[in-house]
């Protein structure tokens, strides 16, 4: 089937399986890898890209779902080589170690800052209860968010 | 005034590319033509294969071939162990079981197809039929006259049987003044569950007669040897690299049935292969955790002093050993007595086969069940003696002059205070006033438990004549023309951070900027030994072979320099980008040193161009980091249900290189601890069916989960390497599950109880109390 995405601004057209996976489509024809797979279930939140805005578990909706529809993942959020306050605030506050549950984690925090700008340290705990993190005890992630919404000004 | 990086709060080198997405875990490589593979795996715990059809699975468009267990006899060796104990029962173990299967999961057949949908659809053809066969999964009905048997070629289901004794046992049996405490301890199995899953690709060229194995392990250069033993393919032309790893936490310290065959269906095919587990096949087919029963006997003075403390470890060691199945549980006998010097130990260990997955390291690897043994026996001890756990523990302790410390297990402890830790978390947690609140709070029929938990853990594995296949590190460092820095380490960091550490390490005693310092570990043909990243060593011994390295680095540029100023070698400082002598009368740039030392027109006497060094770091002991750490819990009077208010901790790792890092080690090693105190539990039922096998029944604490863990640490350093670190990365794993069971079993005081196993959900906390209720 034929679709046409924009993904990190740019849209493209592809001839994809109806079963491929959003994940899958992401990473191996549009060959964007920083969007991973941990769990398959819809737990792990590792998959985690911006659908219309919206953080979405890539490894359970289908690139069909997907058509007409604009596509944000972790490649595309630094803007002109600079780091997005996420970034930065994950980097400065040590909130990842194997980087794996990273993008996932801080696009779930994306979506988190947009509805709620200024959250206490609870509805950060609370906002990323979609996204699994095995290295850090969230503590870090906690305060990385907290840098990223101070730094945004809002 | 030199530059200070060393101790500093410098952010990580490896993060850029990784909160960028632009990092290249083993699943993002693509290579020309590759295949992909999926195994079939059993669905029985233990079955004879009556006969596999593999037909339909062949027809499918796009599968290239199909594997089995007896395609591999003679071409690929078995996976390995590397334990050696004695009289240990070693059963063969084939990459793709031939005719029997032993676990769930084991791995049948492997489908190698043009892509993953195409040989999953190809997998869910292969018809295979089985002989079911009688099941044991309980390690003690294993060890039962009548029951079956994992493997019928041994007269049991005893894998070894060690003992370690020390100081005199029969005094202990013999004093009738003692108290003696019993106690029964389940420390039960557990999944690493690393957000990455594992994966592999192997490629292997005939021409050259290659392999090339992308590999997510913590030991690339173990593996390299094990693949060129088990593939047959020369070891000078066996590479392994290791790209980004997603987690590991001991469960890829590891050499794997499907590296093995991803390895061997390379060779076949002459295309690369890539594997990639799925969560699943996680949960059922990577090593697993803990898993003993212990069965403790405590004699205790009536001041609270231990004089003996005898153990008898039933460690559940699965079907078939990986490459230290059986060596954990020993760690456990090892690390018995914790921070106590008691006098007589008597520890049993049995290592049981039953048919389940392999346990091996995980997180602590032996030692948090060592750990979680003796401070619950602290904890008896003083509910016992009425006496405050605190105390108990102080009058157990050596003092610090004791130190180094021989202790009747025969370990040798380096250097430690533990009285200092455990004055400063009762500071910092404010114990006694806790202790009020408790008191108060009964009487309202609230119930608060405060839980301690003071730790010795052994780390920097470790000296070479007690490990099992070398202790010793590599490290090179490397001034190149431009005067940048490249290190190489033979250690495989895989989230830890010392691309950063080891930086700081090289920048600080070069005296150069730490972003002139790049490191790179994880290539074999890069780096040219190592052993890998485990049991916490990677700084206190890979560190500490930068550290060496780096040495013979600044001496050799001291000549250099030296030959230039005119002045003696020994007299010049690194600092500020110069050598310089050290009334500064006399310097020069560290580039120019370099330039002498490359271009080579005027040598010092007996020097060789070129500043490349290296060291082999052979640790002469282990170290033995330890800590206090204080929980404090609310337990729910209606529905059971234990809300973790408060966590305190401070953890004596040695020198501290970065405190950033420190308290990500400590952060992420208390979420581990704590998640199998209170929520984590991988099940098996009575027919050996694993039922957590998914992230959905498998409870990984999500972060509303914790409260702000309040961290802080004292630096006592290790002599036993040049850096004085010791080591963290397990420290919180190791200190916070028995905090969390002291506080819980403490607020449970008002209802009697003595003792409950963990996870500590609250249906079992629920069903305590009403115990307790109706008995009333």
């Amino acid at each position: 089937m034929k679709i046409r995405v924009k993904i990190n601004g740019a849209w493209r057209e592809d001839d994809v399986a109806p079963r491929l996976l959003l994940v899958h489509y992401l990473r191996e024809v549009a060959g964007l890898t920083g969007t991973h797979i941990g769990c398959e279930t819809s737990i792990c939140g590792a998959c985690t890209v911006l659908v219309g805005g919206q953080a979405v578990k890539s490894c359970t909706m289908f690139a069909v779902q997907a058509d007409g529809a604009e596509i944000t993942t972790i490649e595309g959020l630094a803007k002109d080589g600079q780091l997005h306050p996420l970034q930065q605030g994950f980097w400065e506050e040590h909130g990842l170690q194997c980087g794996f549950c990273t993008p996932g984690m801080i696009l779930s925090a994306h979506q988190l800052l947009a509805r709620n700008p200024h959250p206490t340290r609870e509805e950060i705990r609370k906002g990323l209860e979609g996204n699994l993190c095995r290295c850090t005890g969230y503590q870090h992630i906690v305060k990385a968010v907290e840098y990223a919404a101070k730094a945004s000004g809002k | 005034m030199r530059t200070k990086i060393l101790g500093e709060r410098i952010k990580r080198k490896e993060d850029p590319r990784l909160i960028r997405g632009g990092a290249h875990y083993v699943d993002d490589l693509k290579l020309d033509g590759m295949l992909y593979m999926t195994f079939v795996r059993s669905v029985y715990a233990h079955a004879k294969i009556k006969s596999i059809n593999d037909a339909a699975a062949r027809s499918v468009h796009g599968v290239v071939d199909v594997l089995r267990g007896r395609d591999l006899e003679g071409k690929l060796g078995n996976v390995p162990c590397a334990a050696g104990l004695e009289g240990l029962k070693i059963p063969d173990h084939p990459c793709l079981a031939p005719d029997e299967v032993r676990y769930v999961g084991e791995p049948i057949v492997a489908i190698v197809a043009r892509d993953r949908y195409i040989a999953e659809d190809a997998a869910d053809k292969v018809e295979i039929e089985y002989g079911p066969l009688p099941v044991v999964v309980n390690p003690e009905k294993a060890l039962e006259k009548d029951s079956p048997l994992v493997h019928s070629k041994f007269a049991d289901n005893v894998a070894f049987v060690a003992k370690l004794e020390g100081g005199d046992w029969k005094l202990v049996e013999n004093d009738k003044s003692l108290k003696l405490i019993k106690q029964r301890f389940i420390n039960q199995r557990l999944a690493p569950a690393s957000m990455e899953t594992r994966g592999v690709i192997a490629s292997y060229s005939s021409g050259e007669d290659a392999l090339t194995v992308w590999s997510s392990t913590q030991i690339p250069h173990l593996l390299k040897t094990q693949l060129a033993v088990m593939t047959g393919v020369d070891e000078a032309r066996c590479r392994v690299i290791t790209p980004e790893v997603g987690g590991a936490f001991g469960s890829k310290l590891n050499v794997y049935a499907e590296e093995g065959v991803a390895s061997f269906a390379s060779k076949k095919l002459g295309k690369p292969v890539k594997w990639i587990e799925g969560r699943r096949e996680n949960m059922q087919a990577t090593i697993h955790g803990r898993d003993q029963i212990n069965d403790l006997e405590v004699y205790v003075k009536s001041d609270g002093v231990v004089a003996g403390l005898r153990c008898r470890i039933i460690a559940d060691l699965g079907a078939y050993h990986q490459l230290l199945t059986p060596a954990i549980p020993t760690l456990t006998a090892l690390m018995i007595l914790g921070c106590y010097n008691i006098p007589n130990v008597w520890v049993e260990t049995i290592g049981v086969f039953t048919n389940k997955m392999a346990t091996d390291a995980y997180r602590g690897a032996g030692r948090p069940e060592a750990t979680y043994i003796i401070e619950r026996a602290m904890d008896l001890v003083a509910n016992e003696l009425n006496l405050d756990p605190a105390e108990v523990r102080q009058r157990n302790f050596p003092s610090p002059k004791d130190f180094p410390l021989t202790l009747a297990t025969g370990v040798d402890y380096d250097t430690a205070n533990y009285q200092k830790t455990l004055k400063k978390v009762l500071k910092a947690s404010g114990y006694s006033r806790l202790r009020k609140e408790q008191e108060r709070l009964r009487k309202k029929g609230k119930y608060l438990g405060i839980g301690l938990s003071t730790y010795v853990e052994i780390c920097a594995m470790g000296p070479s004549s007690r490990m099992p296949a070398g202790g010793w590190e590599f490290g090179m460092v490397r001034v190149e023309p431009t005067a940048k820095v490249t290190v190489y380490t033979g250690t495989s960091p895989h989230g830890q951070g010392e691309e950063t550490s080891f930086a700081q390490i090289v920048a600080e005693e070069l005296g150069i900027p730490f972003d002139n310092v790049t490191v790179y570990h994880g290539d074999t043909s890069v780096v040219q030994h190592g052993i890998g990243t485990f049991g916490s060593r990677t700084t206190a011994v890979g560190g500490a072979a930068i550290f060496g390295a780096v040495q013979k680095l600044k001496k050799k540029m001291a000549r250099f320099a030296a030959f230039k100023l005119k002045v003696k070698p020994g007299e010049l400082i690194f600092d500020g980008g110069k050598l310089q002598t050290a009334d500064g009368s006399k310097s020069i740039p560290f580039g120019e040193v370099v330039e002498a030392a490359y271009y080579a027109r005027q040598l010092p006497p007996g020097v060789e161009p070129g500043l490349t060094e290296q060291m082999v770091f052979e640790p002469p002991n282990y170290t033995f980091p330890f800590g206090a750490h204080v929980a404090v819990v609310e337990v729910d009077g209606e529905t059971g249900e234990v809300q973790l208010r408060n966590y305190y901790c401070v953890d004596d790792c040695g020198r501290i290189l970065n405190p950033l890092l420190v308290d990500g080690q400590v952060h992420g090693g208390l979420a581990q601890g704590i998640g199998q105190a209170l929520w984590e539990d991988h099940v098996y039922d009575e027919n050996g069916q694993l039922i957590t096998g998914t992230l959905m029944d498998y409870t990984l604490p999500k972060a509303h989960h914790f409260p702000w863990f309040e961290t802080s640490n004292t630096e006592t350093r290790t002599p036993v390497n040049p850096l004085g670190v010791k080591g963290v990365g397990e420290a919180g794993t190791i200190g916070s599950t028995p905090a969390i069971v002291n506080a819980v079993v403490d607020a449970l005081k008002p209802f009697g109880v003595r003792h409950l196993d963990m996870p500590l959900k609250p249906e079992k906390i629920w069903r305590a109390m009403k115990q307790a209720a109706a008995q009333a």
